[in-house]
């Protein structure tokens, strides 16, 4: 895919995002918005993975810790064909699939996620189980900035280094806002690449809403030979949307009728 | 005391597992045991060493020992995951039930030196909520093993599962039991008949409530004993035979007085209507007395004497 073409799928993902959380009056707006250009990127430029090759174990693998950004996850999976698009209408409805997390009731989704801080164990064990078998599959983790305070995702990272898991990449959705306010005054997680490092991960630092930046880092893989990568992508919390960009009651907050299409209107403006 | 409930001629669980460990890794050249820091605590040392493919360390750290050993499973592996009881089931408490049950990796979770095992070293170690914990979580099989022959039956019968098992026992030799029938999860296992009473034990307690029985059937009274190895799911259609047979019934478990085999008893035989008398053999809702095992067990009644007094004196009042 070209990037013009990536960063059209970009513009058209924003809009069935908010179009998911107006229609089922939940979601996760801000952060949803912050990572759907990682995970374009990743799904229609990098990994091989779709919905023919789902059963192999050659497959890349990609696990969303930060699950509650489900949204954007649910646009790119239907879009790829994992389940038609007709079922984003069904999201939070009463039995539906489309919970606000993600689950492997839904084709495409690899692992149950949602509390936070447990996607990057999984995504250890995915890639050793990798490794040990000479498998080229490798696995892809989305972390929030906000889960990073969880202890959990420290030991994974001790792990992840030990078991020199190169073919594992974590990118770091670094949009500095959680739901209580700014990640600096929650808990300062900075120097957050020197902690990575320190850890033992090979860590890149781009703009994670260039579209050809993070293609270019994501690109060249791996990181290091014998270490996991760690790519820091930089966000905007709420991007695209002018009255939701770095908002902090935008976490999960739903749009109205009236905000809902003036945020449509500001989407129809291609890059 | 006779061989049957004679600790001496028996071997630990803990033994047992390390044998079976290298039996299944044996038989399927998928399987990986994940350790955190416990293969000397599972006695798992000379596995690592004969077998050293076979382990993954991943260091003190419970809760990525779960999550990784749901993602070596998701990445086509067959994984056993071992940590004291303690440990693994309230320190990862989150991954087992986010990674593994709700996810539905269906990891082998072995926790070792179960119950009050670690004696004198104090409640930090014992694991008395287990059964508790992970009962209120969906999707897992929680399994204490009464003996040699259960244990190995239950890591072979979680090896094939191919949904989540937890398994727990203790680290003390303990006596096989009689009565080896087929085993599968969910069935209890009834080692001695009687018409008078019964012991529903779980786990390290079962040879305690059998050496009791047999004490008992010295005074002229009949008491069963029932082995019920799975906790959950629970074999109800014993519990309502057993509830329907006797006048009296005893549930015994190496666990808190709150949430275990003793409570899931009580609500099966209410809910079929049943009333035999009834009393729980736990450790009541208190940090333990300090000592050993056996000094635990006893000062809480639950050993052959203790165990005794309470069915007889329950068999007195009918």
């Amino acid at each position: 895919m070209t990037l013009d073409e990536l960063k059209r799928k970009s513009v058209s993902y924003r809009r069935d995002i908010l179009t998911f959380i107006y229609l089922a009056g939940a979601g996760h707006t801000g952060g949803s918005l912050s990572c759907i250009d990682i995970i374009n990127v990743l799904y229609n430029a990098i990994m091989d993975i779709s919905p023919e090759n789902w059963e192999s174990l050659q497959r890349d693998v990609y696990i969303q810790s930060k699950g509650h950004s489900v949204e954007a996850l649910y646009v790119v999976l239907a879009d790829l064909g994992f389940f038609d698009r007709s079922e984003l209408r069904t999201g939070n409805r009463f039995q539906t699939r489309l919970i606000g997390h993600p689950s492997r009731k839904v084709p495409g989704v690899e692992h149950n996620t949602g509390g936070l801080g447990h996607g990057l164990s999984v995504s250890v064990g995915l890639a050793l189980a990798a490794k040990l078998d000479n498998r080229k599959s490798r696995v892809f983790c989305l972390l929030g900035d906000g889960e990073l305070t969880e202890g959990s995702n420290w030991e994974a990272a001790m792990s992840g280094a030990h078991y020199k898991l190169d073919n594992l990449v974590a990118i770091v959705d670094r949009n500095r806002l959680q739901i209580t306010g700014g990640t600096a005054e929650v808990n300062e997680l900075e120097p957050l690449e020197d902690k990575w490092s320190a850890f033992g991960w090979a860590v890149r630092r781009t703009n994670g809403h260039d579209i050809a930046k993070v293609v270019e880092a994501l690109s060249d893989l791996p990181f290091a030979g014998g270490q996991p990568g760690l790519l820091i992508a930089d966000t905007v919390k709420g991007k695209g949307i002018s009255f939701i960009e770095g908002r902090v009651d935008w976490h999960h907050k739903v749009p109205s009728r009236d905000q809902y299409e003036l945020a449509m209107r500001e989407l129809e403006v291609l890059p | 005391m006779s061989g049957a409930t004679d600790p001496g001629t028996g071997r630990a669980n803990l033994e047992v597992f390390a044998e079976i460990v290298e039996e299944l890794a044996a038989a399927d050249p998928s399987l990986l045991v994940v350790t955190s820091d416990s293969r000397g605590s599972a006695r798992l040392s000379a596995f690592a060493s004969r077998m050293p493919n076979r382990i993954v360390e991943v260091g003190i750290a419970e809760q990525n020992l779960v999550g990784v050993a749901a993602g070596l499973v998701a990445g086509g592996r067959t994984v056993i995951a071992v940590s004291p009881a303690s440990f693994l089931a309230t320190r990862s408490l989150e991954q087992i039930k986010h990674d593994v049950c709700y996810s539905d990796r269906p990891v082998i979770l072995v926790g070792v030196s179960a119950g009050v095992s670690y004696g004198a070293l104090g409640s930090t170690h014992h694991s008395l909520h287990d059964f508790a914990a992970l009962r209120a979580i969906h999707n897992i099989t929680v399994v204490a093993p009464a003996d040699n022959w259960e244990t190995r039956e239950a890591l072979r019968a979680a090896a094939d599962a191919r949904s989540p098992v937890y398994i727990r026992f203790g680290k003390k030799p303990i006596p096989d039991l009689p009565r080896r029938v087929e085993f599968s999860f969910g069935k209890g296992r009834i080692i001695r008949d009687g018409s008078d009473g019964a012991f529903i034990a779980t786990g390290e307690t079962v040879w305690r409530a059998l050496a009791a029985a047999d004490a008992l059937a010295k005074t002229g009274a009949s008491v069963s004993v029932v082995s019920m190895h799975t906790v959950k799911p629970l074999d109800v259609e014993l519990v309502c035979t057993v509830g329907r047979s006797v006048g009296a019934v005893v549930a015994v478990e190496e666990h808190s007085e709150h949430g275990g085999l003793g409570d899931a008893c009580a609500r099966v035989l209410l809910e079929a209507g049943l009333a035999p008398r009834y009393r729980v053999a736990a450790i009541p809702d208190e940090y333990t007395v300090s000592g050993s095992q056996d000094e635990i067990l006893s000062h809480y009644g639950i050993s052959e004497s203790g165990l005794f007094r309470m069915m007889s004196a329950l068999l007195s009042e009918g």
